[in-house]
């Protein structure tokens, strides 16, 4: 109730009366109309349910020429590796290969394999182990990269990559059923990509 | 009562016949009077009933006391991780944005909810959206049917009552082990594959401070709706104009897509629900030993107002019986 009053003050005050952390994004006002109503018409008397559009920072359109830079949000499920950061180039491990992002590259959603991610920010690279995810590459330069786990390279003992690798490959010719064929080829494919990462 | 009739009737005989033989005779624990035996046989009111009660409500306050620290300690542990997993969610919303009324047959509610109890309104305002999208969803067409998943025992308790028959698949102790983006993600996958869906639609309370929690709705729409979304125009119009890179066919990139969407948005509501639960056990807790504290402060004042009665009262007797000797 308190809310929906809020919503009716300009945007300042709402944004300097809502107390919230600093890493919460403020709750924007845009909610979804349609939603709300047929809310309203079945539940009168309780509050709609927030949407989490209310609380993210809208993204800016699509410029008409090709900014200088890429903005890159690279997430894990424990932390923002690097959020709205902008650096001149990405190289993603996609499923088709090494794909190299650059601003203005055309909208596209790529998954990734195990692989070297790398972020080239003027002379500096910083290259990350992911173990998968996806790409999301937005037409506004905005490039959005949510991977399960990703690990600086100098982080990786590479004895333990070897062990891993000869351990898996014996695991996949002693496999008997189909699941643990699976799993034994997912761990050699991992474990090589990780080979790859620390000699390449 | 008889007994106490009759312990009361020798007491007022025993100043005339013989003071200490009636010490021996107490109010037995079983059957507490509120009158007291005191030296002479003089009768007090007995300050014994204020006093256990007095006793239990600063036990009361000692434990909630100790709840509430134990609350808040786990809600610093647990905060740090929501507040890193929030960046999970937001690519994907902005990807494919949020159509909570998106128009779909098959809707399954992921409630979530705590296992434990003693934390504020919180599991109820779940329950109450869960069942207001029921309602919702059952208002736009009689073909439309709507299931829940529950995870948590207090949803459950709630939910078994009147909705039984619509009810999935239970889950329960959840937090036994720190949560991690492993074990919430081995439980998406089984709801993935035992429940038929449209749209998933995960109700949790997000945490937006010690004292407020909102309660959320996070929607994750299937393949096929998100096609027929992307077609129609409107907000997901431009999904088309993406690329897909790799795989045989674009639909079986978008199906990894959907599941990792609710896998990553399964995360971060289980992580915000138990961060709510926590400020709102820390909240209740707080208020139940202020309201013990308060209590505590009556009873002690009517302790003392009965003491000191009992007090006048006795000295009131001594001194009218002194004077009645020397009058």
């Amino acid at each position: 109730m308190l809310r929906r009053a809020l919503g009716l003050l300009p945007r300042p005050i709402a944004a300097a009366r809502a107390r919230s952390f600093s890493t919460d994004l403020p709750a924007a006002h845009t909610a979804d109309a349609t939603f709300m109503e047929a809310w309203n018409k079945v539940m009168p008397n309780t509050d709609p349910p927030k949407t989490p559009l209310s609380f993210m920072h809208p993204r800016p359109p699509t410029p008409s020429s090709i900014p200088p830079k890429l903005t890159v949000n690279f997430v894990l499920p424990y932390a923002s590796e690097l959020s709205t950061k902008e650096v001149d180039m990405v190289i993603v491990p996609a499923t088709t290969g090494q794909m190299g992002v650059l601003p203005g590259h055309v909208a596209t959603i790529a998954e990734l394999k195990p692989g070297v991610l790398s972020v080239h920010e003027g002379s500096e690279t910083t290259k990350y182990f992911v173990s998968s995810g996806f790409v999301f590459i937005h037409a506004n330069s905005f490039a959005d990269i949510i991977a399960v786990e990703a690990v600086p390279l100098d982080q990786i003992d590479a004895n333990l990559v070897q062990k891993g690798l000869a351990d898996f490959t014996q695991k996949l010719s002693s496999a008997t059923t189909e699941l643990e064929k699976a799993e034994a080829q997912i761990g050699i494919d991992v474990h090589s990509a990780l080979n790859s990462a620390l000699t390449g | 009562m008889a007994m106490a009739a009759l312990r009361r009737e020798g007491r007022r005989l025993a100043p005339l016949i013989s003071p200490r033989t009636i010490t021996a005779v107490r109010s037995s624990p079983l059957y507490p009077t509120l009158e007291d035996e005191g030296p002479l046989g003089v009768r007090h009111i007995s300050t014994q009933v204020v006093r256990n009660r007095m006793k239990s409500v600063k036990n009361i306050q000692k434990i909630t006391k100790a709840m509430k620290m134990v609350a808040a300690s786990k809600l610093r542990a647990i905060q740090t991780k929501t507040e890193n997993s929030r960046g999970l969610w937001q690519p994907f919303t902005a990807l494919l944005g949020d159509l909570p009324s998106a128009d779909v047959k098959k809707n399954v509610v992921v409630t979530i909810s705590s296992d434990k109890g003693l934390c504020g309104g919180i599991n109820s305002t779940s329950v109450k959206i869960s069942k207001g999208l029921h309602k919702l969803n059952s208002a736009t067409g009689p073909e439309k049917e709507t299931k829940y998943v529950i995870l948590g025992e207090k949803a459950k308790a709630q939910l078994v009552r009147d909705s039984k028959k619509d009810i999935e698949l239970i889950i329960t102790e959840l937090q036994k082990n720190p949560l991690n983006y492993t074990q919430v993600s081995v439980l998406a996958d089984e709801i993935l594959k035992n429940v038929e869906y449209d749209a998933l639609r995960i109700v949790f309370n997000k945490f937006q401070s010690v004292v407020s929690f909102v309660p959320t709705v996070s929607t994750v729409l299937s393949t096929e709706i998100v096609e027929r979304e992307a077609e129609s125009g409107g907000k997901l119009g431009d999904l088309d104009s993406y690329e897909v890179e790799g795989g045989e066919t674009k639909g079986e990139i978008l199906q990894n897509l959907a599941e990792f969407q609710f896998s990553c948005t399964m995360f971060n509501a289980v992580l915000e629900n138990a961060c709510s639960e926590q400020g709102a056990r820390m909240s209740a807790m707080d208020s139940s030993s202020r309201n013990a504290g308060d209590m505590l402060d009556r009873l002690t004042l009517t302790y003392n107002r009965t003491r000191q009665a009992s007090i006048t009262t006795e000295l009131i007797e001594i001194i009218s019986g002194a004077s009645a000797l020397e009058g």
